[in-house]
């Protein structure tokens, strides 16, 4: 296999107008599983070589890795872990996880059930005698951010503030210094250190006095690993708030747009609530909202596909073209609920693999199964829906749905 | 009638008799059912209930954590078998093409699965493996009692025999707060399947968890009060401890006593079959009716110079059920071979321990990532040159990088560094016997001249 450029296809792909059907360019960029870009970066595209990337120890998420710096990367701050190696990575994922998931606090996701049905059911009661509204900024949106402030500890009221932030974070993330204006880049940069200094008061409130919050707990614990610094805590919870509700947010969305695409499937998961499990895992293969890991580095020389990556190149992963290869799910580009042997890259795979993944599926599976039990004859108002601006974590920006027709 | 027509017809109305209804024989009917077979389905199993999974027998059903009757295995569709539970079977006719049950029932069959697996090896002295408070791990029946024998607050736990299910009933012992010795003939617990350079953290792991380790030795008897009761055991260097419970962690037997003068290549190495899980006959000749999966089976894997190899894997039960069940109602140009990586896990004394492809196929061993001391590293091991298994400790998530590497070859050691590099990456001896360990035991006589008359005969017949 060669590694022949695909001169303009990666650009066609980031490029607004590709935001509401990308796929086919997905499939073009397929054709060079393993592409070098003209700046010497390689974007990686088909489902067996993703796979092998995403396990290769030889991958680092580290940003000092890369032989030429990152732009967009967080200048100067302790980054959380996602943007760390072993045994760092290992060592602070760990610590996170004793207070959210197995084996240290088994049920705690499961036990959210009750609440979350219940936000849910708030949100959609909200909607009676509305003959129109919106997915996004009605039920998407709200939903999640109420959960994860809950789980954090950050005060929903918050939220008006947080929002601008977490908005700047995310339209920096894929920050281009040839198309894109500095101040994107600013914005980014200043809204991380409000995000960091506003966690870091909340923080400051928690120290000597446990709670049932993640930062009360990450604050006052002391587990075999030793405690956090307050550094190490306010990034952690930095990325846990911001992933916690913008991908989330888009994996509701695409659901309520794909089920109002299917309407049998709609019908189906109606009469079969059983559905919604196989049915969320379609979703994270076939509408996922992260679409792109914008970069890993290569720490040594990493073969894949008969291609040497030299040390020190970037490396982009383009999981949403992996779930839709035909070389490894038949007939990828149908919704099909009822897959087996459904391995999507949705929350990606290996040691980095999506830290709140069991809450976004229960998450999901509770917003759309109330959905398609409450709202009265649902349809589309516009398709397709208008898009955010980000090919990273993609969805609609608004999803105007029409009841009661 | 064409094959095509023979084979839709078997499909169709023909007879599968399933003999083992444990783990393999369950998805392999399953599986059956899935590839569209609609003829007869018959499960014979010796033990009676429905089929359960072993795993947790040694892990969270000691701890007290599961019951031992809620380790049933989930059921993946409706397989609409006629189930025959209780009664072991004891004979294979293939001239009649029917299963001899132990109570006198013939089972007639147009195609059959072994998936008989393996039993504890028991305590060699009879009379003492009669002791109360003597014990194996094997079954359903067996875990609970064990269960109920350290719920009681044993003064000691005496486990003979430091392999995976030995160590682990150990680690379940110290988590319990029970004082445990744990007896092992090798040099450490564990080098018989993953070698001396994990052995030596396996020995620290135990004793840093407060086990009495004590390697070299071999337990010589065990000895019983008046009502019976276990209190002692005497080691072969003239010592003794005392302990009111004893663990028999010494391996399995497979299961294929049974088949003797069935004909096929059945004995104590399991059941000799094709990558298409098809049973050999004791010549050497492919059957086409007869098809083994799980523990019993032995398997050539061409990774491993086609080397005939049985593994006590989950996993492994798992993939030749499913090959098998394909094959048994496929046509010749539709069969699959089962080439699946070996993959194996473990959980003792809070680590994760997991493998990829055969340690013991190996001459040297590396460690590539992580901390040995730290108690969280991969290792590879290699043998002339490449990649041919690796093993972690609470790292599991790379494993999938060294199966690709066992997969394709690669070189041994390998030679890029990774993030979390370890302090010494030198390859050290794997100290095994070797890879000749696994081809033990197949010994056999061969009679005739003429190329029609040259036969096998069971070896077992003219040794033991």
């Amino acid at each position: 296999m060669t590694t022949t450029e695909t001169p303009g296809m990666l650009r066609r792909i980031l490029d607004y107008s590709s935001r509401a059907d990308p796929y086919p360019l997905y499939a073009e960029l397929r054709r060079t599983p393993v592409a070098r870009q003209e700046d010497g970066s390689y974007v990686v595209s088909t489902y067996r070589e993703l796979t092998e990337l995403l396990h290769d120890p030889h991958l680092s998420s580290d940003v000092r890795h890369l032989s030429r710096p990152m732009p967009s990367a967080e200048g100067g701050d302790t980054p959380a872990f996602i943007n760390m190696d072993p045994p760092e990575h290992d060592r602070l994922r760990r610590m996170a996880m004793r207070h959210f998931g197995p084996p240290h606090t088994p049920g705690l996701v499961a036990g959210m059930e009750g609440d979350l049905t219940a936000v849910v059911g708030g949100l959609i009661d909200d909607f009676a005698g509305r003959d129109q509204i919106d997915i996004v900024d009605d039920f998407a949106y709200p939903f999640p951010v109420t959960v994860i402030c809950h789980l954090l500890g950050v005060p929903r009221d918050d939220e008006p503030r947080f929002h601008v932030w977490v908005d700047d974070i995310v339209n920096s993330i894929d920050y281009d210094p040839r198309t894109d204006p500095k101040e994107k880049l600013d914005k980014g940069v200043r809204a991380r250190q409000d995000l960091r200094q506003y966690l870091g008061g909340l923080l400051e409130q928690r120290h000597g006095r446990p709670g049932d919050d993640l930062l009360a707990r990450l604050a006052n614990d002391d587990g075999p690993d030793g405690r956090m610094t307050d550094e190490e805590i306010i990034s952690t919870a930095n990325l846990l708030l911001i992933a916690g509700h913008e991908t989330t947010v888009n994996l509701i969305t695409n659901g309520m747009l794909t089920l109002l695409r299917h309407p049998q499937v709609l019908q189906r998961l109606r009469d079969e609530p059983g559905l919604v499990v196989p049915l969320v895992e379609e979703l994270l293969r076939y509408e996922p909202p992260v679409h792109i890991i914008p970069w890993r580095a290569a720490y040594s020389d990493i073969t894949v596909a008969d291609t040497v990556i030299p040390k020190g190149s970037q490396i982009m992963l383009m999981l949403a073209s992996g779930s839709r290869d035909p070389n490894r799910f038949h007939d990828p580009d149908s919704f099909a609920p009822d897959r087996r042997d459904n391995q999507h890259l949705g929350f990606g795979s290996g040691i980095h693999l999506c830290f709140g993944g069991p809450l976004a599926r229960l998450e999901t599976q509770i917003a759309l199964t109330e959905l398609v039990q409450r709202l009265d004859r649902p349809g589309l108002v516009a398709d397709p829906p208008p898009y955010r601006r980000s090919p990273v974590l993609r969805g609609p920006i608004h999803l105007p749905v029409e009841q009661n027709r | 009638m064409t094959s095509a027509e023979n084979l839709r017809a078997f499909k169709r109305d023909g007879r599968i008799v399933v003999v083992g209804a444990s783990l393999a024989g369950l998805r392999a009917a399953e599986a059956l059912r899935d590839e569209g077979f609609t003829g007869s389905l018959t499960m014979i199993g010796d033990e009676l209930g429905e089929p359960y999974d072993r795993p947790p027998l040694s892990k969270q059903v000691l701890t007290g954590w599961v019951p031992a009757d809620g380790t049933t295995l989930p059921r993946r569709r409706d397989i609409n078998a006629e189930w025959l539970l209780g009664v072991p079977a004891s004979g294979l006719d293939l001239a009649n093409n029917h299963v001899r049950l132990a109570d006198g029932r013939e089972i007639p069959f147009d195609r059959v699965l072994i998936s008989t697996g393996v039993r504890a090896r028991p305590w060699f002295v009879e009379s003492e493996a009669a002791l109360d408070g003597v014990f194996v791990v094997r079954t359903r029946e067996h875990a609970e009692g064990l269960q109920r024998a350290l719920a009681a607050g044993p003064s000691r736990v005496l486990v003979i025999g430091a392999g995976f299910t030995g160590s682990e009933i150990a680690s379940i012992c110290r988590e319990r707060d029970i004082p445990v010795t744990v007896a092992e003939l090798a040099p450490a617990p564990l080098v018989g399947a993953l070698g001396a350079m994990i052995g030596e953290v396996a020995s620290d792991m135990q004793r840093a968890h407060g086990v009495d380790l004590r390697c070299g030795v071999k337990v010589t008897r065990l000895e019983g009060d008046t009502q019976g009761r276990l209190r002692r055991a005497h080691f072969d260097d003239g010592t003794t401890i005392d302990a009111d419970v004893a663990v028999v962690a010494l391996g399995g037997i497979r299961n294929t006593e049974w088949l003797r003068g069935s004909g096929l290549a059945a004995g104590v190495w399991g059941i000799a079959c094709d990558t298409g899980c098809r049973a050999l006959t004791l010549d050497g000749l492919v059957t086409d009716d007869v098809f083994a999966a799980g523990d019993v089976a032995r398997c050539p894997n061409p990774i491993y110079e086609y080397r005939l190899i049985s593994l006590e894997h989950w996993a492994n039960a798992v993939e030749q059920a499913e090959v098998a069940a394909h094959n048994m109602v496929s046509g010749q140009a539709d069969r699959w071979p089962h080439l699946s990586i070996p993959l194996f896990w473990s959980i003792q004394f809070g680590v994760n321990i997991k493998s990829v492809g055969v340690p013991t196929f190996a001459d040297e061993v590396v460690v590539t990532q992580g901390s040995v001391p730290d108690h969280r590293f991969v290792a590879a091991y290699g043998y002339r040159g490449r990649v041919t298994a690796a093993v972690s400790f609470n790292n599991a998530k790379w494993l999938d990088h060294y199966r690709k590497l066992i997969e394709s070859a690669a070189p041994f050691p390998p030679p890029c560094p990774t993030p979390d590099q370890p302090v010494d990456m030198k390859p050290v001896p794997v100290d095994f016997p070797g890879p000749v360990l696994l081809a033990q035991g197949a010994t056999v006589v061969v009679t005739g001249h003429d190329p029609g008359e040259r036969r096998v005969t069971a070896a077992e017949q003219h040794h033991r």
